[in-house]
């Protein structure tokens, strides 16, 4: 098949096929990322410090001081996933979907992921999840902290629970002011969703890419491959226009 | 009984002593204003009142009822603190008006959430909204914004806001109305509007604690004129006795400016 008229069906199925992929492991990350990161938020912000009374008995004792003051702060569920956010946010999400895809199998002689595209497909929206609701966790701190204090002031001499605060005076405030770094890390997750092409996954660059080496007939076409790209334009768009409409939507006040 | 007694309150941050034992008290109807240097510990004060910030040591009483006590430091749970909070009502010098409701949701809130708790099932929640509305309205007229309830925080003018700020400090009917440099963040036009509204609750007998720099206005409003510098009380007096012949050669200087 050489005529582009008989190539682009062919080829249009295809591509079609693999962003069916691509759009799965896009809504996958974002529905289990974005409350995965808030609970890595609040782990985060943990002041769980098991060690603060041995320090004040080793600071009354007058014995290390040194180490009083740090047991006395430091908490053991925060520094944890400080350290994993560090790791997550340290390392190419490329060299975690190759480790969490292939480190089951080949380490511990347990493919939990099992096999064929089913497989790759968890290992990648795992990898993926957990790599976004980093980031995400780290866009929540941001929001949360930049609400004034006095917001939260303001209900607490108004007799709110704390949960009230939240939900009622801190939250939209916070969705406003996160809104637009969230949007950024969206149209960024279209595009990393090709990274899980490392693992096989046969998403739509996969699909384009197969028609250079030959495929369903086609060989040594470059255009599928460029053609993937607008795809993704498209795509980016409509999230785009769907993003700016709920920013103007929170228009109404001022943060 | 004197509604609010503060007896030898103390408070430090990071070993810095902010209160060095401050002890007062109110009757009810009291307008106190609290003047002095800043940074002597008349926010603090004000705070420690409102349990946003916890003593290091002293009482305070309320109506015969001790809300806290420092020799008895068992750590009070958040539905306690919350009861006792009620006590008071706080106005803040930068207002902290929740920006995401209208004047009137703003004052309707904390009243219509605090019904929707007691009252359990027996009122529907459009009832009780209901209800808290009707008030926030005429709360909203005492200060004189009828006309703004359904504009946001950010539609509104400096003095406005602080205006409404005050109706929803009001809003729950607290004994004692605290006031922190309620005028601080505005200009002199707008100044007026807020110590004007202030005022007529004086007149009104709300028991109010006001901490001000505005000195003709603490005068002015006041039944009582507490001078704290250094985290004590330099002198207290009525307004004639601190402006006229103060003791404090520090207080006579300070308000000579």
């Amino acid at each position: 098949m050489s005529d582009f008229s008989q190539q682009f069906p062919v080829v249009f199925g295809a591509l079609n096929e693999g962003f069916l992929q691509t759009l799965k492991l896009f809504a996958i990350t974002l529905a289990g990322a974005l409350p995965l990161g808030l609970v890595i938020y609040f782990g985060e912000v943990n002041s769980w410090a098991p060690f603060a009374a041995l320090a004040s008995r080793l600071s009354a004792a007058q014995k290390s001081a040194a180490l009083a003051k740090f047991l006395e702060s430091f908490c053991p569920i925060a520094a944890l996933v400080k350290f994993i956010i560090w790791v997550v946010r340290g390392t190419p999400l490329m060299l975690q979907l190759l480790v969490i895809y292939y480190f089951p199998g080949l380490v511990w002689n347990n493919p939990i992921w099992g096999s064929g595209m089913e497989g790759r497909f968890l290992a990648s929206a795992a990898a993926f999840v957990f790599n976004y609701a980093c980031y995400f966790a780290e866009i929540y701190r941001g929001g949360i902290q930049s609400v004034p204090k006095g917001q939260q002031e303001a209900g607490q001499v108004l007799g709110m629970t704390k949960s009230q605060i939240f939900f009622k005076v801190t939250l939209l405030q916070m969705i406003k002011r996160i809104l637009p770094p969230i949007s950024n890390e969206i149209i960024t997750l279209v595009k990393d969703t090709s990274l899980a092409r490392v693992v096989a996954l046969q998403e739509i660059i996969w699909m384009g890419e197969e028609f250079l080496k030959g495929s369903r007939g086609i060989a040594g076409a470059i255009w599928p491959l460029f053609f993937t790209g607008t795809y993704y334009l498209v795509f980016s768009g409509i999230l785009t226009a769907l993003l700016n409409r709920a920013e103007r939507r929170l228009d109404f006040f001022k943060a | 009984m004197p509604i609010l007694e503060i007896e030898n309150l103390q408070k430090s941050f990071d070993g810095q002593k902010v209160l060095r034992g401050i002890s007062l008290s109110l009757e009810k109807g009291d307008v106190v204003t609290l003047i002095g240097p800043s940074g002597n510990g008349k926010t603090t004060l004000l705070r420690c009142i409102n349990f946003l910030e916890t003593p290091d040591g002293g009482s305070i009483t309320v109506n015969g009822e001790k809300i806290f006590d420092a020799a008895k430091a068992a750590r009070q749970s958040e539905a306690e603190i919350r009861k006792k909070r009620l006590h008071f009502g706080m106005v803040f010098q930068n207002f902290n008006l929740f920006p995401q409701y209208t004047a009137l949701q703003n004052v309707a809130l904390a009243k219509e959430l605090l019904e929707k708790e007691r009252a359990g099932k027996s009122l529907s929640a459009r009832e009780i909204k209901a209800g808290a509305e009707k008030e926030a309205r005429a709360l909203l007229a005492q200060v004189g914004l009828s006309d703004k309830a359904d504009y946001y925080p950010h539609q509104l003018s400096g003095g406005q806001q602080q205006r409404v700020a005050i109706a929803r400090a009001l809003a729950l009917r607290p004994d004692i109305l605290c006031f922190d440099e309620p005028t601080s963040a505005l200009d002199p036009e707008l100044t007026g509007e807020v110590l004007r509204v202030i005022k007529s609750l004086a007149d009104g007998s709300t028991t109010m604690i006001i901490v001000t720099h505005e000195m003709a206005f603490a005068r002015d409003v006041a039944s009582k004129i507490v001078f704290i510098e250094n985290g004590k009380i330099a002198e207290e007096g009525t307004p004639e006795k601190i402006f006229e012949h103060p003791d404090n050669r520090r207080v006579a200087e300070f308000i000579r400016g």
